[in-house]
């Protein structure tokens, strides 16, 4: 089983960071065009980027968590569990503790999750996706169960903590963004920047000021976990152990890696990622436990995982764009309606570019859905929510119906693994 | 092993699994101070009063629904995770639409359940013409539907479906259906009336049973799922078989609220139990994929359900039943695979024993 039907053979196709760099310049470009065409400045205020990437950690948390399962070959539908889990043991753990064993205990939490679906999936070998679902119901079950035992009575309910006050330290980046240093208040030059709204400089400060300023450091750590998950994966004996496992189990069984095992820490670091997730929901974002707090946010994960083609860096990509979206939808309805007219425009270039490569069926498909783009902006005031909350799911179905031939899953991803007795 | 024990080893799948979710359910249960015998002694006293069984069958029909649609695509190794999509955007354009027609009782009824039938299909239909044709994972696929149907349902029931609110009522719900759209009581009891769509869902499960058990179709259907290049080999199409099933998943998905729609609520509102489509997998497991093992699932699932309702009056959190149906959901799958490995160990032995045997009487013969 995999989940992206015929891919290619060899590996998959490297982001070249120029073109990354590239790409990101044009979009902000474009975008600082619309934003002085219609004049909604927080589609690219410092606002929106800080809350973009405040929305963008628990789903990168969380796609990375799957990233690490599905490389060393087990299919991670309980992240959404796992992530439960550790919104309720942080928010214990903050409360008895304080925020930093609440945010280790969110770490176990998610873990023990995670060692549960290795024990069902991997010594058993039972159906990853049904182990999965299992974990899902599981934690909800727990965490319910349990805040009845340890919250009812002590400022909290059987579906709330009572408040995490302490906060975790944060952190804003001197001189650039106005950090302090050493007590002194230095400039704020991107603010300063940002706020004389000039084309292009004023987008470019809006974007920097946003991820410098007010950081919490569960944001900075996670941001260090992606160049750090590249590193451990592609770049150190056992990340290669642990892709070998995902991609070919029986080849890496002959060279002697100890598949169970390197499945197990997969595994069992997925659930830790996305324990931490829901300590970050718990302690950045909330103050609090609440049932229902995750909100599907492991399932984007996944989605996100999958759009980032099973890579850090592409993880990290669909995890802002999904908080981006996120951000715009809790900050201001008009920037979203704005974005209609970027992606409008955006998809005529395509189109067009389409034409020239004579990619007719491409470019009749984008053309078609760039006009009905302008016409939604054109005839409406406003985008509803709703749009917005599926935004993640459409995109992700779009881009695995679309692109599925160049995705690249792991060969052995998801396909039950016992020793010495290959299945395919 | 002969084949009967084979059977009986089978049968020992899901009731092990639920013995395990009792021993996991008593130990959260020790775990905060309470009696487990006092706990399931209660339950039981409360679980076979006359009302309770109602309610035990009128919670089971949804989830019998739900695992017949799941256990149709386990049986192709088709895992619609998005029964639960399927289920909403049917109940909620169904009611709409029935809300919106005005026709004779059967065949207002008639209608309904065909939008219901029509809705469900197609969305899961998305998913499989999505892996046929461009191979997406229809587990990803459904559940990305899934999201997708929430939130284009919450906005259809906000902006269009939704009733004129009267005064400062709150309940976002669609317009209710006349009388010729609901059901009436099967039974009348003094608390909870035992509903009529029971029938249905019972009639649902004969025909599942005759269609993959008793015709070429089902044959075909249960052939790709055990071997599918075998089943390709002898002419069927597996394209076509992808599409088919998860048409016909989400047909009877889209039929789960049904019951509830018919004879409770009248109309589609935010109340309609959430999760009837993964509690389906739990069932559709447990039962063993078999509508007659399905039912049998249903009935304790919706027991359950309902017995645990006591546990709050008794000082204990109900919410540890949600615990015992995750357990139960991966003991089952955990004894199933053990029972596997065990029959197949059997089997290889009595292959090997066969083979040693022949060779035996080929020396005797040659002597």
């Amino acid at each position: 089983m995999s989940w992206a039907g015929p891919t290619e053979l060899g590996r998959g196709r490297r982001i070249d960071p120029r073109r990354l760099l590239a790409l990101v310049a044009v979009l902000l470009v474009g975008m600082s065009v619309v934003r002085v065409v219609t004049g909604a400045n927080d589609l690219t205020s410092s606002g929106t980027f800080g809350a973009a990437l405040r929305l963008a950690v628990p789903i990168l948390l969380a796609g990375l968590g799957g990233l690490y399962a599905e490389r060393t070959g087990v299919v991670n539908i309980g992240l959404e569990g796992m992530m439960i889990l550790g919104t309720w043991f942080g928010a214990w753990g903050g409360v008895e503790f304080g925020p930093w064993w609440g945010v280790v205990l969110g770490v176990a939490g998610g873990a023990l999750g995670a060692l549960i679906h290795a024990v069902a999936s991997v010594t058993f070998g039972v159906n990853q996706i049904v182990s999965g679902v299992a974990i899902n119901i599981i934690a909800a079950g727990v965490a319910r169960f349990l805040s009845v035992i340890a919250f009812t009575g002590h400022g909290g309910g059987a579906t709330q903590s009572p408040q995490v006050s302490a906060a975790l330290p944060r952190f804003t980046m001197p001189f650039l963004a106005g950090g302090g240093l050493l007590g002194w208040d230095t400039p704020d030059l991107f603010g300063w920047l940002e706020r004389r709204h000039w084309f292009l400089v004023g987008d470019l400060a809006g974007l920097l000021g946003g991820i410098t300023r007010n950081l919490s450091v569960l944001t900075v750590l996670t941001i260090l976990l992606v160049p750090a998950t590249f590193v451990f994966l592609w770049r150190t004996r056992l990340g290669l152990r642990m892709r070998s496992a995902g991609e070919n189990p029986w080849a890496a069984e002959s060279l002697g890696v100890r598949v169970e095992r390197v499945k197990y820490l997969g595994v069992v670091i997925s659930g830790a990622l996305a324990g931490l997730a829901g300590a970050f929901l718990v302690f950045e974002a909330a103050g609090i436990y609440r049932e229902g707090q995750t909100g599907g946010r492991g399932f984007i994960g996944l989605a996100a995982m999958i759009f980032g083609n099973w890579r850090p860096t592409g993880v990290a990509a669909a995890a802002s764009l999904f908080g981006y979206a996120d951000a715009l939808n809790l900050r201001s309805n008009a920037a979203i309606h704005a974005l209609l007219l970027f992606i409008g425009a955006a998809l005529l270039v395509l189109g067009a570019w389409y034409l020239w490569r004579r990619r007719f069926a491409g470019a009749a498909i984008a053309l078609g859905v760039g006009v009905l783009m302008l016409v939604w902006y054109a005839v409406t005031d406003t985008v509803a929510r709703e749009f917005i909350f599926i935004t993640p799911y459409v995109a992700t179905l779009l881009v695995l119906t679309v692109a599925s031939q160049r995705l690249r899953p792991p060969a052995a991803d998801g396909v039950p693994y016992r020793r010495g007795q290959q299945t395919s | 092993m002969s084949r009967w024990r084979i059977r009986l080893l089978w049968l020992l799948v899901p009731f092990s699994a639920i013995a395990l979710a009792f021993l996991v359910s008593s130990i959260a249960l020790l775990a905060i101070g309470a009696s487990p015998p006092a706990a399931f002694r209660s339950m039981l006293q409360y679980g076979v009063r006359p009302t309770s069984l109602v309610s035990m069958v009128n919670r089971a029909v949804p989830l019998y629904v739900a695992g017949l649609a799941v256990a149709i695509g386990f049986k192709m190794n088709l895992f619609n995770i998005g029964v639960e999509g399927q289920y909403r955007i049917g109940a909620l354009l169904s009611a709409a639409v029935g809300a919106a027609v005005a026709l004779p009782p059967v065949l207002h009824i008639a209608l309904i359940m065909l939008v219901a039938i029509v809705v469900g299909a197609a969305w899961a239909g998305i998913a499989g013409v999505l892996k046929v044709k461009r191979g997406v994972h229809e587990v990803v696929a459904t559940i990305m539907l899934n999201f997708i149907a929430t939130g284009l349902g919450a906005y259809l029931l906000a902006n269009y479906l939704r009733k004129p609110r009267v005064g400062s009522e709150l309940l976002i719900a669609t317009r209710p259906i006349p009388a010729s759209g609901q059901l009436p009581p099967l039974l009348v009891t003094g608390g909870e009336d035992l509903r009529s769509f029971v029938l249905i869902a019972a009639v649902l499960g004969v025909l599942v049973y005759v269609l993959v058990w008793r015709t070429r179709f089902g044959y075909d259907l249960r052939a790709s799922g055990v071997n599918p290049t075998a089943a390709q080999a002898s002419g069927v199409d597996p394209n076509r078989m992808i599409v088919t099933t998860m048409l016909l998943s989400g047909a009877i998905a889209g039929l789960i609220g049904m019951s509830d729609l018919f004879g409770y609520f009248h109309a589609y509102t935010l109340d309609f139990p959430t999760g009837l489509g993964f509690d389906g997998i739990a069932v559709a497991l447990v039962g063993l994929n078999h509508p007659a093992g399905i039912a049998v699932a249903a009935m304790l699932f919706g027991w359950v359900d309902r017995a645990a309702q006591i546990l709050d009056l008794e000082g204990v959190p109900k919410e540890v039943i949600v615990i015992t149906k995750g357990v139960i959901i991966l003991s089952v799958v955990v004894a199933y695979e053990v029972v596997r490995r065990l029959v197949q160990v059997a089997e290889v032995k009595a292959a090997a024993e066969e083979t040693r045997r022949l060779e035996r009487e080929k020396e005797a013969v040659a002597a």
